[in-house]
């Protein structure tokens, strides 16, 4: 059976505008994506270990060396609005 | 006509040392290519046709005072999804239309300080998920051997190039196939190494635990050559592997006799069309003629790897792509409140496929759920994993075919997530396990359309990899050219 998807609750979490018709669409592919990709319940059974990556490499480290690094202006070239030496971003907390 | 742009890497390098060519001249010759026919076959998103010049004219100089790398002033392209510094980097995305990365990826690093000589970048399925290139928010790309067809994806961009003579070679990335099938598509030889050999520095991520760079090219010896100069350690990348530099190329010599070659049962089940099978089975025959061992090797849960690579592949995916917010760089769309413009923003720059992939992710990553489908998942790649191992115990090769199917008709399955990702059934499993894989052509079906043979080794196994490739690759000696080259 294709899977019920709260649509509007998943865009929130992924910050994501969709239009009336691209959350219909979604929600009926999504379910049956996610009925064929529930086929890994079938052979996932509680004695096999997952896999994060095939081949894990555990504490990478490096000399803590200071080196030099994107210059700020580089940093800020691609930036949608910058000021100051900053990224410039619209309001995120309500001011009483 | 035969031209310059035409001939493999290694021919160009011979020629080049002989002075019977320049880096000048092969790199007018591509960009005759191109003028020629990417208003066809559209492979590129950005020319760089005055920065390639001035790198063949530098590497002509370099090549004077000898002593130059293999791959100096061979002409490249490279896939949207890599960074090269002050060339913009779509990604194939409208979200990143006017990105110009301040950087260059290793990748690119290497090949540029070794004199390689850049033409330009590679159109591309949306941020490297797709199977055929239809989901590039530019258009999308024609298969230069029938152009009402795919050339395959994500990279359809970079094989269609090398396939068409407007590169000599070209990168890719493969996260589950993205390399090899497109490769298969158009008839060239595509590899992705083992996960980590190359560095993913610059390589705009898509699913970090899976992507891999990999290289377009028109034999197995520019394969290696390429790899030798990519291949290696990056401070940069921690998850790169501390390989010494090698030459692979001096491993492609030597005998095949006496390996054994396991052929990939469930890859000639139902869904692979008569015209692949017939030519995959004509590559095995080869490989037996050369003194291999055949038999019969088995990937029991290669119909689980599809989908639990659709839910670990868009859960990293929704996860890398939440750097898309409107604030550092690429698309910005206005809104209330930061939150309200980070929503439309993603919601403007995404396209289809990329916007289907966040939500599955999300969802599978989301609270109440993440068990049931991350998690199983990730476990059902451990049992993959074994299926390599258990194999790998009684074959030093895997063969197979790389896709089911050649080249389909645009917009045939666009409408179809699910008949689009079953494209990717036969290389995905080498992404789940970070094994070495190769698509060489192995022949035309009845359309005239190439065909691919997937050749899989164990984890680091490149130098058998490539050696057996390029002993296939003589005994094939495929010397068919794409429709729109002839006549």
């Amino acid at each position: 059976m294709p899977v019920e998807i709260d649509i509007e609750h998943v865009a929130r979490l992924a910050r994501l505008d969709l239009t009336d018709e691209e959350k219909e669409r979604l929600k009926a592919q999504l379910g049956l994506i996610l009925e064929h990709a529930a086929k890994v319940g079938e052979v996932a059974t509680a004695d096999v270990e997952p896999t994060a990556s095939a081949i894990p490499r555990v504490n990478v480290l490096r000399p803590d060396e200071p080196t030099p690094s994107i210059a700020t202006d580089e940093a800020l070239s691609n930036a949608p609005e910058a000021e100051d030496g900053r990224f410039r971003v619209p309001r995120i907390v309500e001011v009483e | 006509m035969t031209e310059l742009c035409d001939l493999t890497a290694s021919a160009l390098a011979g020629m080049l040392r002989a002075g019977e060519t320049s880096s000048a001249e092969i790199t007018a010759s591509c960009i005759g290519r191109i003028d020629a026919v990417d208003g066809s076959v559209a492979a590129f998103l950005t020319r760089t046709d005055d920065l390639a010049r001035g790198q063949a004219g530098r590497a002509d100089e370099r090549l004077a005072a000898g002593g130059s790398p293999a791959v100096c002033g061979i002409p490249l392209a490279l896939k949207d999804v890599l960074a090269a510094r002050g060339v913009r980097a779509t990604c194939g995305s409208r979200i990143l239309e006017t990105y110009v990365p301040p950087y260059d990826c290793t990748a690119w690093a290497r090949l540029s300080a070794a004199g390689s000589v850049l033409l330009g970048k590679t159109n591309c399925d949306e941020f490297a998920m797709g199977s055929s290139n239809e989901n590039s928010a530019f258009g999308p790309v024609h298969n230069p051997w029938d152009l009402g067809t795919v050339p395959g994806g994500s990279s359809g961009g970079s094989a269609a190039a090398v396939a068409a003579g407007e590169a000599v070679w070209a990168l890719g990335t493969d996260t589950g196939g993205s390399v090899r099938q497109p490769a298969s598509l158009c008839g060239v030889v595509g590899l992705k190494p083992t996960y980590g050999l190359i560095s993913r520095y610059g390589l705009i991520a898509f699913a970090s635990s899976l992507d891999t760079v990999g290289t377009f090219t028109r034999s197995v010896r520019d394969a290696a050559s390429l790899l030798s100069v990519l291949a290696g350690r990056d401070r940069m990348d921690a998850t790169s592997l501390g390989e010494q530099p090698r030459d692979y190329a001096a491993a492609l010599e030597g005998d095949v006799r006496g390996l054994r070659v396991g052929v990939v049962l469930e890859a000639f089940g139902e869904g692979v069309q008569p015209g692949v099978k017939a030519s995959v089975q004509g590559a095995i025959d080869a490989l037996a003629a050369l003194g291999c061992e055949i038999g019969e090797a088995s990937l029991p849960h290669t119909d689980y790897a599809l989908s639990a690579y659709y839910l670990i592949a868009p859960s990293e995916a929704s996860s890398n792509l939440a750097r898309y917010d409107g604030v550092r760089y690429g698309l910005r769309v206005e809104g209330g409140d930061s939150v309200e413009m980070m929503a439309r923003t993603r919601g403007a720059g995404f396209g289809p496929e990329v916007k289907r992939r966040i939500m599955l992710g999300t969802y599978a990553l989301s609270a109440g759920y993440y068990e049931a489908y991350y998690g199983q998942a990730q476990k059902v790649r451990t049992l993959i994993i074994r299926d390599y191992e258990r194999a790998f115990a009684g074959f030093d090769l895997l063969v197979s075919p790389t896709s089911p199917t050649t080249a389909f008709r645009i917009g045939e399955r666009a409408d179809d997530p699910l008949a689009m990702y079953l494209s990717d059934v036969f290389t995905i499993p080498a992404n789940l396990a970070g094994t070495p894989a190769i698509s060489i052509p192995s022949g035309l079906d009845e359309a005239g359309l190439p065909v691919g043979v997937q050749l899989t080794a164990p984890i680091l196994g490149e130098p058998l990899l490539l050696r057996v490739a390029h002993a296939l690759e003589g005994a094939l000696a495929f010397d068919a050219r794409p429709r729109l080259l002839e006549g």
